[in-house]
Formats: structure tokens, sequence, C-alpha cells
């Protein structure tokens, strides 16, 4: 207990949500003055450089053992619940769109899943269970908030404007694809909504988004910078060096952690033996909340006041949102080898989805009629949008040899002549009936 | 100015002509351990010019961040050998950023600078030349200056090249290559080696410190032999001048290429087998390599792993008498 207050100022037990940025300020104003430890010298005799601490004679070692883990911030607690804290509300327009939105991004899951297991893309990776963290927190952002993120927020790109056809000519890689059909399906991108294009390496878009964000700071815009990983990402060297990066060169970002509990088929348990993602922030000098990932209430305002945060003190916030990989790791992975039928179920039952519609019905913003008739149109919408990016044909073959560089180099060009001539000659070998032919 | 202060010369007036310019890396603040950045902090402030963590991953990944927001970003990798850690940045990322997102985003305003080569008695990690596994790599591009003009030059052209650019300097010219450098602004062409000797005997080619030693060895073999040999600077590893570089092959029939780096996947195979191709009926000589030898960079045994004059001068006499 002693140790606990030495290390959390005894804040831990008792914390305010409402107030919590503001009481860690507080706390962070007078540090080590009110220390619990009982055998303590002069402060200031230490001098290390950028420790400030006391002296102990106790021999102590320290483990997560010492104080409690942090605790999961939550709104939503039960489905009979009603009524919550007032400074929590969201208009009751933006919570219907919000609902619709993870309906959407679900039945779109759906509809692409199959047609993976129809060999009609040849990729997929669905949302299932985290549809509330990625709306949640999308929702707290604005246009001018930068997103960098790892593959599994699909949800983000829709809340920003991203429409049902931008997702399917990414999956189909056809010539209507603003990445010109090079990059693996759920590889999405968009300059206009500010979502930098995903890529398959994990992780390398943590230290990149904090780089955007010192660029951010420099141009004084009243922007941040939000980057998406999972846990699993987190164990990456990356992770270790955006955190840092973000600390010492005091950088608006907003790093959000999809804790699923799985990283294909690596759960937690052998991913770390810390208090989860959450406890390293501090560990950083990066202020930190863990939040309730199937909560979307708790995630919006979370992802609200961190975003404040950020913008008005140019530095970052780290969100560990804990949920649970529903689905698949992909359309390649089959999680039944690794984990039990039971387990799913259990989070089926507790979904986002579930949880919000709940709590919409009981103050009569949502019903069975129109959770039916939103099934519908957004299910034709979607058949709808997949036939007509299944129809388009492929770039032309040659944007193979674009945008390597701004200008295309002799030998890059030579190439492409070269591919040209034997294409000509061997044309009924090669698919150009589904491409482009400029 | 010597190459150290050339470089300083164009990193200030990237910073004075560029107000959103920034310069990072590990103790880039106090003026960086080969004095390449001194001044600087002082001059611009502590927003533009700072030190970062302890962590190349990092400084390649933040650089590339700030590139992709439109910021002129010159990272600093305080030694070549210590950039493998920035690899996966540099070859997954950087290179690929504007071919995967369709051109909607890209990292061209970034430059990494890297001391590199031979020093003496640098060992094996603070001798290495990692220019071919760049070279692999389509959307960086890669150069090496030989002096203080041409690195000022090189490195005002990667600055303000719409690509991401990695020049490896080598360290042992920081002091030692002493030019008169021009106080204003120019700029190097990427992409085009330089004919720094004209010849008619054989052609010498390579990069870095090893112009320097294919020139005494041109003097040797001019001295010994009484031939002349064409030496090129290549300048740029990627993309490399296979025109210049051909061009003086089907003249002189011969080709020597030498560098630091190992032999086996060197550049020298890249630029060996081109030559095969390309020349093949004015070779008079199979195309010969000088390099270091398949061996990580040796401490006391320097002398005897670098490619120098009389490794490059008995190559030369071997392919005249082929």
């Amino acid at each position: 207990m002693m140790i606990n207050k030495a290390l959390f100022g005894g804040v831990v037990k008792h914390i305010n949500f409402k107030n919590i940025l503001q009481q860690t300020k507080r706390q962070c104003n007078n540090t080590n003055t009110e220390i619990g430890i009982d055998t303590v010298t002069n402060v200031k005799e230490s001098g290390y450089l950028g420790i400030q601490v006391s002296f102990t004679d106790k021999l102590l070692f320290f483990n997560k053992e010492s104080y409690d883990a942090l605790p999961i911030f939550r709104i939503l607690h039960s489905p009979e619940q009603t009524e919550f804290p007032k400074e929590y509300k969201i208009n009751e327009q933006t919570m219907t769109r919000m609902y619709y939105k993870m309906l959407t991004l679900n039945i779109m899951d759906k509809v692409l899943y199959e047609s993976q297991r129809q060999g009609r893309i040849s990729f997929y990776m669905t949302n299932t269970g985290e549809e509330g963290l990625q709306i949640g927190s999308a929702a707290a952002l604005t246009l001018n908030d930068v997103i960098y993120a790892q593959y599994r927020e699909a949800g983000v790109l829709l809340w920003r404007g991203y429409s049902i056809t931008d997702f399917m000519n990414q999956c189909y890689g056809n010539y209507k694809d603003t990445s010109k059909g090079r990059q693996m399906p759920v590889h999405y991108g968009s300059r206009k909504l500010n979502f930098v294009t995903i890529s398959s390496p994990l992780t390398t878009q943590l230290p990149q988004a904090v780089g955007t964000a010192y660029a951010l700071k420099q141009s004084k815009k009243k922007a941040c910078v939000v980057c998406y990983f999972g846990e699993g990402a987190a164990s990456e060297g990356d992770a270790h060096a955006a955190f840092n990066f973000a600390a010492t060169l005091e950088c608006p970002i907003l790093f959000v952690c999809r804790n699923n509990g799985y990283a294909i088929s690596t759960s937690s348990l052998e991913q770390f033996k810390g208090d989860g993602i959450a406890a390293r922030g501090p560990a950083y000098g990066i202020r930190t909340i863990r939040v309730d990932g199937n909560d979307v209430l708790a995630v919006y305002n979370a992802t609200k006041a961190a975003r404040e945060f950020c913008i008005e003190t140019g530095k970052p916030v780290l969100i560990e949102a804990m949920t649970y990989r529903i689905g698949h790791h992909s359309t390649s992975d089959d999680s039944s080898a690794y984990r039990s039928v039971n387990e799913i179920s259990h989070w089926n039952h507790n979904s986002p989805i579930i949880r919000f519609r709940n709590y919409l019905e009981s103050i009569n913003l949502w019903c069975k009629q129109q959770e039916q008739q939103s099934n519908e149109s957004i299910k034709e919408s979607v058949l709808r949008a997949f036939k007509d990016a299944e129809k388009e044909l492929k770039p032309c073959w040659k944007e193979l040899f674009t945008d390597v560089y701004r200008t295309m180099p002799k030998h890059i060009r030579r190439q492409l002549h070269s591919m040209e001539n034997h294409v000509t000659e061997f044309h009924e070998h090669y698919p150009l009936h589904s491409f482009k032919s400029t | 100015m010597n190459m150290y202060q050339a470089i300083n010369d164009g990193l200030r007036i990237t910073l004075d002509k560029d107000p959103d310019a920034v310069i990072f890396g590990e103790d880039v603040g106090f003026g960086g351990v080969f004095r390449c950045t001194v001044d600087l902090q002082k001059k611009f402030g502590k927003d533009r010019v700072f030190n970062t963590p302890l962590c190349e991953q990092g400084i390649a990944g933040f650089g590339i961040g700030l590139a992709t927001a439109g910021v002129t970003a010159i990272a600093e990798i305080q030694f070549a050998d210590y950039i493998f850690p920035a690899f996966d940045q540099l070859v997954n990322e950087a290179a690929k950023m504007r071919y995967r997102s369709g051109g909607e985003f890209e990292c061209g305003k970034l430059t990494v600078r890297a001391p590199c080569g031979a020093v003496g008695h640098g060992g094996l990690y603070h001798s290495q030349s990692p220019e071919a596994y760049f070279a692999h790599t389509p959307g960086l591009k890669i150069v090496m200056p030989r002096g203080a003009k041409q690195a000022k030059g090189l490195l005002l052209g990667c600055i303000e090249e719409p690509d991401p650019c990695i020049m490896f300097e080598p360290k042992i010219l920081y002091r030692t290559a002493i030019d008169e450098v021009p106080t204003a602004h120019y700029t190097i062409e990427i992409g085009k080696a330089e004919v720094v000797r004209e010849g008619d005997a054989v052609t010498l080619v390579g990069w870095g410190t090893q112009v320097h030693v294919l020139m005494e060895a041109a003097d040797l073999v001019q001295e010994k032999l009484g031939v002349s040999c064409e030496v090129i600077d290549l300048v740029s590893i990627l993309p490399w001048d296979a025109e210049l570089v051909c061009k003086s092959a089907k003249k002189t029939g011969r080709v020597v290429i030498a560098h630091e780096a190992p032999l086996t996947n060197g550049f020298g195979a890249e630029i060996a087998s081109t030559v095969q191709e390309e020349c093949f009926l004015h070779l008079e000589a199979p195309v010969q390599r000088v390099t270091g030898w398949d061996s990580p960079f040796p401490h006391v045994f320097e002398p005897f792993y670098l490619p120098d004059k009389w490794r490059c001068f008995a190559a030369v006499r071997n392919i005249l008498n082929y």
C-alpha cells in the first residue's frame, strides 16, 4: 500500500474520470512532496539528470503487483442502464449516426468476408467486435486530425466519409482504387480524408505518426495525429521508438491501442507480462487512460478529452481500448485452431453493437423496426457497390511502373518498354481483357 | 572549405531558405560528432535543429512522418553502420510510400545523411559501406560524394529531390577533402556520373573515397605502364549513370570497378553485369572488380582489407595483359 502511494500519489484508487487530466496535472506539479514511503531523505540530494526521486533504506523491487492495474473507464455498464453522468452525453443525432455506421461496418464485413470465401477478392480482414472503439474514437475527432492506422480501423474511414464504393474499389484493386490496385485488400488510404495509406509492416506507422504530429505542432494547426495499432504491434521496436520520441519531442499525438487479446494466434498472455499496454504510457511520461473498447460512449469521451489535451499542450496521450477480436485474424486464419468457441460466444453476446443498441432502445432512439430496415437497406447498398466494383476493369498494367519515383528514371522506362514489347508479342498469355488499355 | 564545412554550409542554406526545414538525429544539437551541424541550433533554434532519443528506427520513421506532412526533413544516422535498425523504415516505408498509395502520399522531402566508409581504425562498426543493400530498393535515391564541393551540391540536390534520398558521406574525407566550394546555393544532379580524368586504355569506376584511390592508381599506371586510365566517379548509386559508364567502356574496352564494400553482391556486380550486357562486343577483357573482401571490416587488418591503389594497379595491369 505504501508503494502504491509512492507510484501514484494515492490517486489511483479514487480516480474521478471527469477530472482525470486536470488531476494528473496537479499531481505533476508537486511531485515527490507527499510520497508515502516512510524513510525518505532530502529530494534535492540526488541530482540525477531527468530523475526526480528520493532515497529509501528499504530494499524493494517493483513489479506490476506493487500497485493496482490501471482501471478501465466505462460508461455503459449494463444493458438495463438508461442513465449516466450528464457530462458524457452526446447529442442524439450523433449517437444514432454512430450506431448506424457501426452496423454498416459490420454488414460490409460480412459481405466482403463471404466474397473472399467465394474467391471473388483475394483477402479480407473483418472488424467484428471492434466497431465501438473505431466509431467511438473517430466521432470524437475532426477531419483536420491526421490518421495513421494499422489495418483494422475501417470504421474510422467509414466515419470520415469513405464510401462503401471506395472500400469495394480498393478490395478489388480496380481502376477507381486511388492506390491503383497495387496493395492487398483492406490497405485503404485517402488524402482527402487525412487518412495515411495503410501498409502491412506492423508498427512502422507509429514513429511516422509522431513525425507528422511534430510537423502539425510546428505549423500551429489546431489538430493532432491519431495513431491506431494492436497490442501485438506494441511489441515491435517501432512502438518503443514512437512513445519515447512523442514524449521527449512533445508531439500532439493520440496513440490508440486496440487490445483485442490476440495477435493472430498469440494471446496477450504470450505478448506481455506487464499491466497491458497502458502501464507503459506513464513509464515514457505519456498521459494514459485505459477504456472499455466495447463501450462506444466511453471511447468517444476519452478520445475527446485526450484530443483536447493533445492540442492544448502539444503533448502525447495513450489510450488502451480493451476489446475482443470476435472474427478470425484474417481470411487466411481459422481462429478455432487456438481459442475456444465459448470464449468467442461470450464476447459475441457482449459486443459493442449489442450494448449500444440496448442503450439506444432504452432511451427510445432506436427500435426493432429501425434495426430491420437499416439491416436491409445497408445490405442492399453494400451488395450493389460490390457488384459495381467487381465489374470495373483493373488499371492499365503499365501503372506497375509509375509512382516508384516522382518521375520515371531511365532504367525503369527501359523496363516498361521491354515489357510493352513482350506483352505485344505474347498478349494471349496475359489477362489484358480485365485491364484498362491506357 | 573541407567536407564537413561544406555540408554545414548546405544545411545552413536550406534552413535559411525553407522556414519549415528541420534537422535531427543523435547529438546534432551541439554540432554533431563530425561537426556537420555546428552552430545550426544556435542560429535556427531548438525547434528546427534538435537531438532525438538514441534510436535509429525512430529517427527514420519520424523523418518519414515529417516528410509525409510536407516538411523538409534532414535526418542524421550517426554512422552508416547503424542504419540497419532503420532498414525497415527506409526500405518498406520511405521507398514504397508513393507507389503503394498511388501517389496520394509521399515522403520525398526526406533526406538521410550517414557517415560511411573506412577511416583507418573504425573496425567492424565504424567503417561499413552499406550502399548496395539500399541500391536493391526501388523508390530510394542514393548518392556518395568524393569531396567538399560534391557534398554540398549533392546534399542540396537530395534535399530538393522529390524522392527520399540517402547520402552516404565518406567520413575520412570530412576534414581531409578540401575544395573551393561556392558559398551560394547550387545542386548536383542525382543520377549523373562524372568523368574525373579522361583516358583511353581502361575505364576505372568508383565512388566516394575510392575515386581518390583510383586517381592514384591511374597515376601509377601512367608512370609504370605508360597508358592512360579514364576515371569515373559514379556519384549516384541509385539511379546510376549506366549511359556514361557504358560509353566509356565502349571507348576503352576494359573496365575495372572498385569499392570498399565486400565483393559478393556489392554494387560493382550490378555495373559489371550491365557493362557486359550493353558493351559485349566492345570488351577486350572480362570486367574486373577490386573490392573489400567478403569478411566483416576488420580493425588491425584494414591495410590488407581495403582495395588500395596497389590492388587497383594490379587489376589494371592484369586486364591490360589479358
